[in-house]
């Protein structure tokens, strides 16, 4: 397992094959020359400010980086970005970057999406990267809506929404995106919140030292279709109780003077929120990020309430080491290599049986 | 493809029987110029493997030949029924042949089913070999035969060779440590043997192969042989075949060269890692398995040792998804599919036309529309590849006409797509990608060269004297965009699917740049450098047929035929459906009458009719089977004379 690092690239292994750049880079490196074109107050704005700030601090070659995206508003993220990007097709995003991925290894590519690109018309290539554990970090930028198309629900919004097409209110029950992507096998799952820069960055430096696929499920703000989605996470009073912030081997404990914490139910195995007391201390659970069994995750992502969002963990649900695909397409290269030699065209052609015509 | 001077022993179906020869002692001995054989029994019987052993031993033996595999989708359809029944038809010459062959001279029928959908394609006086094992009460009525067929005198018309196969073939395997069942499933080999006798077939090949293929059975690849040798000893002494016959080899129809038999989805395989090696650039494959394709994603996967890397995708968009990502990175890129899976790329397909980066899309037609006839062959994708997407989005159209050709299409697709930096479609069909011709492997040396040049610096020079790199900046002679990889310091840059400015390939939106580029792409495309239409017009003919694809041998063999019995008709072929050659207005127009055989409903008219305001006349055919020749002929005399 590569350690989370923030001395550059040296130590990261899921980047050992990236180009380092030459010189100190800065946060203005990472700024295209383009005019953003998000609504004034998006969440977007401040997600792009983490991610270009952030960047410098891997140290990699930026002709190296790649930004690929899907459709929505978060999906014009790669323009904003002095990088190599693709505003690709809706939904596409993770299959596009699966085969730059798995042909150039020595680029770090990262994906940008949004619950309606990657949940609902892409589900599916989303899964299956996650299961495939492909060198990608996803970037699902979730703010419950959708907000390019100008305010349908989307596929995490909260049974019941009245938007523009569900005038009484919508009737499919959501995605919880860190529960699908526990499902999905993916190696690294995490969440965490568009205005909490500290938090965001610690999270983009975790997926980035990760071998293979990264989720990160970011809560935005839409304030023209969705304004306040997850201001219980933001509200200092109120996200002392809603939310979780769940950091590898330590308890976890929330709430004013950390008073809550999360045990797990004896008679059903699931877990639940209690008062912390010295009594049951040694029951609080310890998060273990890297446990082999996704069990706990996944109960972990179903703490939060789906309509009030209390209860909410953020921070790094799952990071274990799996093998890569990428990596391992890689290696049956070199395997086929060493066991029949290089190709050999002409003997290729030729074949087993031939016969020849004089003249 | 062999050669296309035309040959008198192309024009009828009666096999040509020349001298007779009898050694002392031996059986009798005649010489054909050629014969079309078909294998047939239930699909599970092993017929392909039989007709593909039998069409290797003839490969090698130095015939001209043209292979017709044709089986039901289902993997086991019902045992003994009309639909289950599965079937291989092979023709070989002393001479060059265009087609598989309209009507067998040989029927080998393992099974009642076999016998009853086949009979009506033999014309009278045909042999057929049939098992008389499973011609049971049973197996008889189950496909509608009130009275044995080999006994109430309707096989009268043919020369009827009733074997035992399977009691043979057990008898023949006694020996061996195996169940009665066990020993049954060798009686296709013991048919292939006593067919390889009756044609003078080398048998070393295939003694090789079984031995390969069971290597780590040993007793079933023995048995195999056993079976094999047994039915080539059955031949040579059963007076039920009292004659053998020999055709000689090809010599005259070949030019000078070292061949292979070769199919056409392995021609079209070897043809993607040829163009690799050729463009220095390493293959990428996406791809979803579909029929009648995947034998080319297992082909490929097969040559990782060439720095192929194949995707099995999730579905079809992620396949030509994960290939434009490779192609974003640098690679030759390529997806393979067929009609079904192109209607799922075809908004990938427009985004790489926006794109404009190089892209192969492999259609390898079947039968549609939906699902369809899924190992049945057709041509109606046509307009599909030419407008299958929204927007004004033109795609490059090349088709191979036999299988062989696959090999050189395939070049031909990565030439176009690398120079003009553009998707390009490539329609081949079920006909061909099964089929199997020789090929005459090429020399390294005569193979074109596609190496590329990657964007490696500034392009442009700003107003104020800034050196910039501008991805949309076009070469003034082929209007390809610079290829600029990640990875490639200072040439960082976005683009995407939204219209881009020109030049710049920042965001536009802008009225007259839309316009701009919309013509731009449409003229980079119509601007390709594509060789003349070729005509073949020996006599100044008046009626021209014209045809794409698959349908090469039938038409080419109609119009052979019509010659010799004294017709004029002129014969041309397109390679490129898009953009057309430069001549072909001329050429339709040089005609009186033009003639287009398609398998569908007259795509390729549709098209010629708009763009040349030409009165061409379709013949079409839509019944999963490729075109048989004197069926086009006649067609095509109508034509001449009305």
């Amino acid at each position: 397992m590569a350690e989370t690092s923030t001395e550059g690239t040296g130590t990261i292994e899921a980047l050992s094959l990236v180009p380092k750049a030459e010189g100190r880079q800065s946060m203005k490196d990472f700024k295209s020359d383009q005019e953003v074109r998000w609504c004034p107050g998006c969440g977007d704005y401040a997600i792009l400010a983490a991610v270009q700030g952030f960047m410098p601090e891997l140290g990699l070659a930026k002709e190296n980086i790649v930004f690929v995206s899907g459709i929505g508003c978060s999906s014009r993220f790669p323009y904003y970005m002095n990088t190599y990007g693709m505003h690709s097709i809706h939904g596409r995003a993770p299959a596009i970057a699966t085969g730059l991925a798995a042909s150039r290894r020595d680029l770090s590519v990262w994906v940008v999406t949004g619950d309606g690109d990657a949940l609902s018309i892409g589900g599916n290539h989303l899964i299956h990267a996650l299961r495939r554990n492909v060198n990608l970090k996803i970037l699902l930028f979730n703010n419950r809506i959708y907000g390019l198309t100008k305010g349908q629900y989307s596929p995490t919004s909260e049974v019941g929404k009245i938007t523009k097409s569900t005038p009484m209110g919508s009737l499919d029950a959501p995605f919880n995106p860190v529960s699908l992507a526990i499902g999905a096998e993916a190696s690294f799952v995490a969440r965490t919140v568009d205005s909490d820069r500290k938090h965001l960055t610690s999270v983009l430096r975790a997926a980035a030292a990760h071998s293979g696929t990264a989720l990160i499920e970011i809560y935005q703000n839409c304030n023209i279709f969705n304004d306040g989605a997850f201001e219980v996470l933001k509200d200092n009073q109120q996200a002392e109780e809603a939310v979780i912030r769940l950091e590898h081997g330590q308890p976890i404990r929330f709430g004013a003077d950390l008073s809550k914490g999360v045990v797990r139910d004896a008679a059903t195995g699931d877990l639940k929120v209690v008062p912390a007391t010295p009594s049951n201390e040694a029951e609080i659970l310890v998060h273990d990020a890297h446990s082999a069994s996704p069990t706990t995750a996944f109960a972990l992502s179903r703490l939060a309430d789906p309509d009030t969002l209390h209860h909410t963990p953020i921070g790094v649900f799952r990071s274990v080491d799996r093998p890569v695909y990428d990596t391992q397409l890689s290696d049956q290269l070199d395997t086929a290599i060493e066991q029949n030699g290089k190709g050999d065209l002409g003997a290729l052609l030729a074949g087993g049986d031939t016969w020849t015509v004089v003249g | 493809m062999t050669s296309q001077v035309s040959s008198p022993a192309e024009q009828a179906d009666e096999t040509v029987v020349g001298e007779q020869r009898k050694e002392p002692g031996a059986k009798d001995v005649r010489r054909l110029d050629r014969v079309i054989i078909r294998f047939a029994g239930d699909s599970g019987d092993g017929m392909q493997l039989t007709g593909d052993r039998f069409t290797s031993e003839t490969a090698s033996f130095g015939n001209d030949l043209s292979t017709l595999p044709n089986f039901p989708a289902e993997i086991r359809a019902p045992a003994g029924t009309l639909p289950g029944v599965s079937s291989f038809q092979l023709h070989f010459a002393d001479h060059d042949i265009l087609t598989p062959g309209d009507a067998p001279n040989v029927l080998v029928a393992m099974n009642p089913a076999a016998l009853k959908a086949n009979i009506a394609d033999l014309p009278r006086g045909a042999e057929i070999i049939v098992n008389t094992d499973e011609f049971t009460k049973r197996a008889m009525q189950k496909v509608g035969y009130a009275a044995s067929p080999l006994e109430d005198g309707s096989l009268d018309g043919y020369s009827l060779h009733p074997v035992p196969l399977t009691t043979l073939t057990v008898e023949a395997l006694k020996d061996f440590d195996l169940s009665r069942k066990e020993a049954e499933r060798s009686k296709n080999m013991f048919a292939l043997g006593l067919l390889s006798w009756m044609y003078h077939r080398p048998t070393e090949g295939t003694e090789k192969f079984l031995r390969t293929k069971f290597a780590k059975k040993p007793e079933i690849a023995e048995a195999n042989l056993a079976a094999y040798r047994a039915g080539w000893n059955f031949g040579e002494t059963t007076e039920d075949f009292a004659v053998s016959y020999e055709i000689a080899p090809a010599t005259k129809a070949f030019p000078v060269g070292t061949y292979r038999n070769i199919s056409g989805n392995l021609a079209l395989s070897y043809g993607l890692v040829t163009a690799s090696r050729q463009a220095d650039l390493p293959l990428f494959l996406g791809s979803y398995p579909i029929t009648p394709a995947s034998d080319i994603l297992h082909e490929l996967s097969k040559h990782k040792n060439f720095g192929v890397r194949t995707f099995q995708a999730e579905d079809e968009i992620a396949g030509i998804g994960a290939a434009l990502g490779a192609a974003f990175g640098g690679s030759l890129a390529v997806t393979t599919t067929s009609g079904p899976g192109v209607a799922l790329k075809s908004e990938t397909i427009g985004l790489a036309v926006s794109l404009e980066l190089p892209l192969l899309v492999i259609d390898i037609q079947r039968g549609g529309p939906s699902t369809g006839l899924p190992t049945k062959t057709e041509q109606a994708d046509l307009l599909q590849a030419m407008f299958g997407r929204n927007g004004e989005a033109p795609v490059p159209i090349v088709a191979p006409c036999t299988p062989a050709d696959c090999f050189d299409a395939a070049l031909e697709a990565a030439r176009i797509a690398l120079t003009y930096r553009t998707p390009v479609m490539l329609l081949s069909d079920g006909y061909l990608a099964n089929g199997s011709e020789p090929w005459r492997i090429p020399e390294l040396d005569e193979l074109p060269d596609l190496t590329v040049q990657f964007a490696q610096g500034p392009n442009h020079t700003l107003d104020d004297g800034t050196e910039v790199f501008w991805p949309y900046k076009r070469d003034p002679q082929t209007l390809a965009r610079p290829w600029a990889v990640p990875g490639t310091p200072g040439l960082e840059h976005r683009i995407g699917g939204i219209e881009k400015e020109d030049g710049t390939g920042n965001i536009s939106y802008a009225p007259a740049n839309h316009d701009f580029m919309v013509r731009t792409r449409q003229a980079k495309i119509d601007g390709i450098d594509v060789p003349d239409l070729e005509v073949d017009d020996p006599h100044e003919a008046r009626t021209l047929v014209l045809g794409w694809g698959s349908t090469y041998g039938p038409i080419t063999a109609a119009v052979r035929r019509l010659r010799t019995a004294g017709e004029s008709i002129a014969q041309a072929h397109l390679r490129h459906l898009n953009p057309f050659p430069r001549n072909l207005g001329a050429v339709l127009k040089a005609y009186d009458k033009v003639v287009i055989p398609e398998m569908n409903l007259g795509q390729l008219a549709l098209l010629v009719r708009a763009k040349y305001l030409v009165d061409a006349h379709s013949y079409n055919q839509v019944n999963g089977m490729p075109f048989k020749a004197e069926q086009l002929a006649t067609a095509l005399k109508e034509a001449i004379d009305g």
